[in-house]
């Protein structure tokens, strides 16, 4: 037992009361006793029991009155119904009432204790399942997901209603908007949930490891193939495959997933053997997909099968108000898992905040928050916790993309173009720096 | 604890050495002085004849009554068959954390289930159910672990399945050191 159970005995009969009281005692269970339904009811507003125990026949309102009104009061309440004259109408009548069972006193020991056990059990699950419940809608409403802003509020409405249906989703936005939360969103509210959210980086693996990963391989199908390898799509049978940075991907491999889309069927590498696969297709990017079908850097075929639904999510530049709230999420966030008090943000130091570009979205925002937290004072976030200085909106007549570009450079230059410790100090993925490299055409020294 | 000594008290006939093989195993359980005394009660006045059987809580409160004090714990032993008014029958019943307590022999026996008799079967399910009521009246509530002398039994099966004494942390729950202490 999780926690101790409560019973409530109602019974005109003192010595019943008694008895039934030291028995329970001796159980280790909480009792209460009331010498009339009277009294059991007027207890129960104050108070309430997990089983209640009651006699049928009592002076004024009879069990049967009392048992409706409980079940009026908390339709949930385990009632155990007690008489001395058993009658099958009766009976039959406390079981449509709602009552849990119906017993007939004297009972033998071993009964009354399987039928507190019995009760006992189906509360304990009742328990459990609240919990699971709980575990369940934290796991659904995604809780990183945080703004009242009207663009996050349709697109959350959007997750919302895409997430029943089996159809392709394409997600867009600028880097560190929080695609793959709304892919783990759509598929936390999907029927798919208790099966696998698969997620691949396309933009991370050449084309023949994207191909492998993807498809899975046989032993030996390359070299260094030793063993036989599940793919990506085959692990997400029943559930959903989330490709991110699909506009990566090369023109192969583009006709290789329309096929595999279109069919659910497909080969490992180096295999003969068709499988199966029932998966979902969610994808993220944040180029313009459209434009590239019109240049022809992506297959307008996959295009169509792919953007059966598109969701935008908007940069944080233009959902400003959602600033606040957000800070105070990450702040409860980072405060929980360093084990330190919630601090607070100063409103200078806020406002500074809501005035700030952030070209790296929300997760630009989140390690500003994280960072502020360890150098700061532990008691609120200052301005000076924040490195916003030199990227303040009204600072520079230059672009963002200008300024993005620059301190990328600044930063590959200082660490010898080493990615890993670039992307560390820039505070952004492998993935994302790497894009970011091919989206302003960055070279080394070595390379120009 | 307050109360210096353990007294059973027997009503009815009980043979000599049953009840020093009892004695024996309560002083070594509780680690207390265990004394004897004959009580006599007139049981037909807690007889019920609509069920045939002796009403337990009126028992109890009238050896409580009768036979207790508050230097002791007073526990009767019976050998006619128990009942409480919601329950068919008991074994025994004590009052929790109180000084009084009674224990029945009268269904502890194979006889009464078409078994051939064992006298040291009998001897070792009542020393058992008088460890356990005496267990209550120290304030001990059912125990989770089932060789434990005070885990519930409903049934003499299930007396059989637990040992004759109590278990490490109900020995510690009512301040009795480890054996090995």
């Amino acid at each position: 037992m999780t926690r101790k159970i409560s019973i409530l005995i109602v019974d005109d009969e003192e010595s019943v009361r008694d008895s039934l009281y030291s028995w329970f005692i001796e159980d280790r269970y909480r009792v209460e006793c009331a010498e009339n339904a009277k009294v059991a009811l007027s207890m129960l507003e104050s108070e309430s029991f997990d089983i209640i125990l009651a006699d049928i026949k009592m002076p004024g309102m009879d069990g049967m009155e009392m048992l409706r009104r409980i079940k009026a009061m908390r339709k949930e309440s385990i009632v155990i119904m007690m008489t001395a004259f058993a009658t099958v109408d009766t009976a039959v009548q406390a079981l449509k009432d709602g009552a849990f069972d119906y017993v007939t006193k004297p009972f033998d020991p071993d009964d009354l204790s399987h039928l507190i056990r019995n009760a006992a059990k189906l509360i304990t699950l009742a328990d459990e399942n609240v919990v699971l419940k709980e575990k369940v809608m934290m796991l659904e409403n995604v809780e990183d997901l945080v703004g009242k802003s009207d663009a996050m509020q349709k697109v959350l409405g959007q997750v919302e209603s895409v997430a029943q249906s089996n159809s392709s989703v394409i997600i867009t936005g600028e880097s560190g908007t929080g695609k793959e939360l709304i892919a783990k969103a759509i598929h936390s509210n999907s029927p798919r949930k208790f099966f696998p959210l698969v997620s691949v980086h396309c933009g991370a693996l050449t084309e023949s490891l994207l191909e492998s990963e993807l498809f899975g391989h046989e032993k030996g199908a390359f070299t260094g193939a030793m063993y036989n390898r599940k793919g990506r799509f085959e692990m997400a049978d029943s559930g959903t495959i989330f490709l991110d940075e699909i506009a990566t991907i090369s023109t192969k491999m583009q006709i290789e997933l329309l096929r595999v889309l279109e069919t659910k069927r497909f080969v490992r590498v180096g295999g003969n053997k068709e499988i199966t696969s029932d998966f979902r297709v969610i994808c993220a990017t944040n180029k313009d997909l459209k434009n590239m079908v019109e240049k022809g850097t992506f297959r307008e075929d996959l295009f169509y099968r792919l953007n059966v639904v598109n969701i935008h999510i908007p940069p944080l530049r233009e959902r400003v108000g959602d600033i606040p709230l957000l800070v105070e999420y990450f702040i409860k966030k980072y405060c929980t898992s360093m084990n330190k008090p919630p601090i607070k943000i100063d409103s200078a130091a806020l406002r500074r905040l809501e005035e700030f570009s952030f070209p790296g979205n929300v997760r630009e925002l989140e390690n500003m928050v994280e960072r502020a937290i360890v150098i700061g004072n532990g008691k609120k976030i200052q301005v000076r916790d924040l490195p916003l200085e030199k990227n303040l909106i009204d600072s520079s007549a230059e672009s963002l993309d200008d300024h993005e570009k620059n301190h990328i450079f600044q930063i590959l230059t200082k660490y010898d173009w080493n990615i890993t410790r670039s992307a560390k100090a820039l505070k952004v993925d492998r993935v994302t720096l790497y894009n970011k490299i091919r989206k302003y055409e960055l070279k080394s020294a070595e390379d120009k | 604890m307050i109360q210096q000594q353990i007294t059973l008290i027997s009503f009815g006939y009980f043979r000599k050495d049953i009840l020093e093989v009892i004695a024996e195993e309560v002083k070594h359980q509780f680690l207390l002085p265990v004394i004897f005394r004959e009580g006599r009660l007139d049981l037909s006045e807690f007889y019920d004849p609509a069920r045939r059987q002796y009403n337990g809580n009126r028992l109890l409160k009238q050896v409580d009554a009768e036979f207790s004090s508050d230097e002791a714990k007073t526990l009767g032993l019976f050998s006619v068959d128990l009942f409480i008014p919601i329950l068919t029958y008991i074994f025994g019943q004590a009052a929790l954390n109180g000084r009084t307590g009674i224990a029945s022999l009268y269904r502890l026996s194979n006889e009464r289930y078409g078994i051939e008799p064992d006298d040291k079967l009998l001897l070792e399910r009542f020393t058992k159910e008088v460890i356990h009521e005496l267990g209550h009246t120290f304030g001990l509530v059912h125990c989770i672990n089932p060789s434990c002398v005070m885990h519930s039994s409903n049934y003499v099966e299930d007396i059989d399945q637990k040992e004759q004494h109590l278990c490490m942390p109900c020995r510690h729950k009512i301040s009795i050191p480890d054996f090995d202490d």
